[in-house]
C-alpha cells in the first residue's frame, strides 16, 4: 500500500514515530497545527515501544511496564488529526525544509514551516574480531525479534556488553523461554568508582529499583561473568565459538548467538546532511547535535527531540518531543499555545526524567579496547576495512574520516558510517594524538538512505530543471 | 538460532525462500521470517563474498540486503512479509535488472 503525503506544505514535519516523535506530532496536532508525521518502520513505537500495536506478547508482565506506556502515546496521536505515513524513508531535508521522501517505491516532496526530528539512537558500534560473523547480533536486534515477532534464542547463546537494555532484553528472553548461556559484563571495575559521585540521584530515580530487580532476576537463572576485558568471536562463516578474558583468565565457549550491545548513540544521519552543527560529547562519547533548550538546532526551523538530542531514554525522549512541539506552537499559533502545558512544567517533567542519567553515562562508558580495534578487526561492514588498513592509510597522510574515504573507501558503502563512523573518528584521534572533535565526522549528504536510480529519475522535473543538464 | 514463542498466535503467511514453501507469521519482516526459517539465509557481500546475516534489525547496518519479488538490495527487516512473497538470497551484489 503506497500512501503520499496528503499536501505539499505543513505547519510541521515530525520524522521518526518513536517516544519523541509520538509525542511531538500529537501535541503539534492537537494544538491545530498541521501536522505531518514520517517514519521509516511498519508501525509506531520506534525502537523502544516496537511493534506496540501489533506484538504477539500480550502478556503485559513480559515486556514489562515501561513498554506498555507506548500504547498511550500511540492512542493520542491516533485520536489526533496528525497524518502518518509509514514506510516512508526520509532521505534529505535541507535548510529551506524542504523534504524528499520514499514511499513504496517512488519519491514525494513536501515543504514544512517547522521540523522536528525525532529520529532517535542506534546501538554503539561493537567491533570486536569476528563481530561480522553470522551468528554475531546487537542485543537491540533481538529485542527487536522479540518484540516484534515474539522470537527468542534457542541454540547456545551469550550475551556481552554492558548497559540497562542488555538486562532488560535478558530478562524478557528467559520471561519467554528463551535461552541464554552466559552474561559477559564488558563494566569497567574503575567506572564504579568513577560513578559514585553521581550515585545519590541515581539512587532517587526510579531506574534503580527497577534495574536491581532485573539484575536479580537475570542472575537467578544465568551466569555472569564481569570484569570482561576482551571478546572475540569465530567459526567458518558462522559463528561456532567465542573467547573472552576476565581477571586476566581466558575461556573459550560455543555459542551460535552472540548479542552484542555497549549503550546507544545518536543516530546523526539525517540531521548532519541538513547542515546541524553537532559537537563531540566527551561524557556520551559521541556527535550530540548543538541545540537550545528547546531543541532547536543551528538550521533555523529545525528541531531535535528524543535520543537523537543526546541519549536521555525514552522518558526523556517523550518530553523533549513535547518541548519542541510546543516552541513549534509558540512560533506559528502563539494564541493555541495557551491550551498546551506550560513551558516550565515541562522543563521540570524534563529535569525529572533526566535524573540519573549522568550516573548511567558514567558507569556505562564503554571500554577503550571495545571502541577502538586493532589489527584485522573489521571497522567498516560495508566495504570490510580492517583497523589495520586505516592505520597505515593514516602514515600515509590520511588526516581524518573524509580524506580516509579516497584511501579507504570506509564509510561509504550503503550504511553510509551508521556502523563505522565513531569507530573511525576514535581510532584516527587516537592515533593522529588529536581530540575526536579535531579529527571530526564524515560529511553526510542526502540521499541519507540509498534510494535507486530510477526513482530518482523519476523525480517530477521544470523545464529549468532538464535545461541545468541538457546539452544542446 | 531463534525459536518461535508459544505465545505467538497470529495467523500463518506462506512465503517461498529460494522457491522453498516457509511459513512464516503475519507481521514478521523478511529478516525476522528468514531467521526463523531452517533456510540457510545467510547472504554473501558485494566486496569480498563472505558470508553475513542481519545485524541490527532496525534498518541501519544494511546486512539484511535480499532480493524480494525480484527486486534486489531491499532491506529485509523494514519489509514485511505477504502471502506468496517471493524471496532470494543475494549473493554478492545487486544484479543489473533485479
Amino acid at each position: 500500500m503506497t500512501v503520499a503525503p496528503e499536501r505539499e506544505e505543513y505547519d510541521v514535519v515530525v520524522i521518526g514515530a518513536g517516544p519523541a516523535g509520538l509525542a511531538a506530532a500529537a501535541t503539534s496536532s492537537e494544538a491545530g497545527l498541521s501536522t505531518l508525521l514520517l517514519d521509516e518502520n511498519v508501525g509506531p513505537g520506534g525502537q523502544v515501544f516496537r511493534a506496540i500495536d501489533s506484538t504477539p506478547v500480550t502478556e503485559r508482565n513480559q515486556l514489562g511496564a515501561d513498554y506498555w506506556v507506548g500504547a498511550e502515546l500511540v492512542q493520542a496521536l491516533r485520536a489526533s488529526d496528525a497524518e502518518v505515513i509509514h514506510r516512508a524513508t526520509v532521505w534529505s531535508l535541507d535548510r529551506n525544509l524542504d523534504i524528499a521522501v520514499s514511499i513504496g517505491g517512488a519519491s514525494a516532496f513536501v515543504k514544512a514551516k517547522r521540523v522536528i526530528l525525532a529520529t532517535g539512537a542506534l546501538e554503539r558500534p561493537f567491533p570486536i574480531p569476528g563481530w561480522t560473523l553470522p551468528g554475531v547480533m546487537t542485543a537491540g536486534a533481538a529485542q527487536t525479534m522479540l518484540k516484534s515477532s515474539a522470537l527468542v534464542p534457542d541454540g547456545p547463546t551469550v550475551i556481552a556488553g554492558q548497559g540497562p537494555l542488555l538486562w532488560l532484553l535478558a530478562a524478557q528472553i528467559l520471561r519467554l523461554g528463551g535461552r541464554i548461556d552466559r552474561i559477559l559484563d564488558t563494566t569497567e571495575r574503575g567506572n564504579y568508582f568513577a560513578a559514585l559521585p553521581h550515585a545519590f540521584a541515581f539512587l532517587t530515580s526510579p531506574y534503580f529499583t527497577k534495574g536491581l530487580s532485573m539484575m536479580r532476576e537475570v542472575k537467578a537463572k544465568v551466569q555472569v561473568v564481569s570484569g570482561v576485558t576482551e571478546l572475540s568471536a569465530s567459526g567458518d562463516g558462522q559463528l561456532a565459538s567465542m573467547s573472552y578474558v576476565a581477571g586476566g583468565k581466558r575461556e573459550i565457549i560455543p555459542a551460535d548467538l552472540l548479542l552484542l550491545h555497549q549503550g546507544v548513540v545518536p543516530n546523526v544521519n539525517l540531521a548532519m546532511a541538513a547542515g546541524i552543527e553537532h559537537r563531540w560529547d566527551d561524557l556520551q562519547l559521541c556527535w550530540s547535535p548543538v541545540l537550545d533548550a528547546s531543541g532547536h538546532s543551528s538550521v533555523a526551523g529545525i528541531a531535535i527531540a528524543g535520543d537523537g538530542a543526546g541519549i536521555g531514554g525514552a522518558n526523556a525522549a517523550v518530553v523533549r518531543g513535547r518541548i519542541a512541539a510546543r516552541a513549534a506552537v509558540e512560533a506559528l499559533a502563539p494564541a493555541a499555545a495557551a491550551k498546551l502545558p506550560a513551558m516550565a512544567s515541562l522543563r521540570a517533567d524534563l529535569a525529572k526524567a533526566e535524573r540519573g542519567r549522568v550516573f548511567l553515562d558514567t558507569l556505562f562508558r564503554p571500554a577503550p579496547q571495545f571502541r577502538i580495534p586493532a589489527g584485522d578487526t573489521i571497522v567498516c561492514r560495508c566495504e570490510e576495512v580492517t583497523a589495520k588498513d586505516i592505520l597505515d592509510a593514516v602514515a600515509i597522510g590520511a588526516t581524518g574520516p573524509n580524506q580516509l574515504k579516497a584511501y579507504r573507501r570506509t564509510g561509504m558503502g550503503p550504511c553510509q558510517g551508521r556502523l563505522c563512523g565513531l569507530t573511525v573518528t576514535e581510532l584516527m584521534a587516537q592515533a593522529r594524538g588529536k581530540s575526536p572533535q579535531e579529527i571530526g565526522y564524515y560529511r553526510l549528504r542526502a540521499p541519507v538512505k540509498p534510494i535507486t536510480l530510477a526513482e530518482l529519475a523519476a523525480v517530477p522535473k521544470s523545464e529549468d530543471d532538464i535545461k541545468a543538464v541538457v546539452r544542446g | 538460532m531463534f525459536k518461535r514463542s508459544e505465545l505467538d498466535k497470529r495467523p500463518p503467511v506462506q512465503i517461498f525462500i529460494d522457491g522453498v514453501a516457509v511459513a512464516a507469521r503475519q507481521g514478521d519482516t523478511v529478516s525476522a521470517a528468514l531467521l526463523a526459517s531452517s533456510c540457510d539465509a545467510r547472504r554473501s557481500t558485494a566486496v569480498s563474498g563472505a558470508l553475513r546475516l542481519p545485524y541490527c534489525m532496525m534498518g541501519v547496518c544494511f546486512d539484511c540486503l535480499v532480493t524480494i519479488d525480484g527486486v534486489g538490495n531491499r532491506q529485509g527487516c523494514l519489509v514485511p512479509v505477504a502471502e506468496g512473497m517471493q524471496i532470494e538470497i543475494q549473493k554478492g551484489k545487486r544484479e543489473i535488472g533485479k
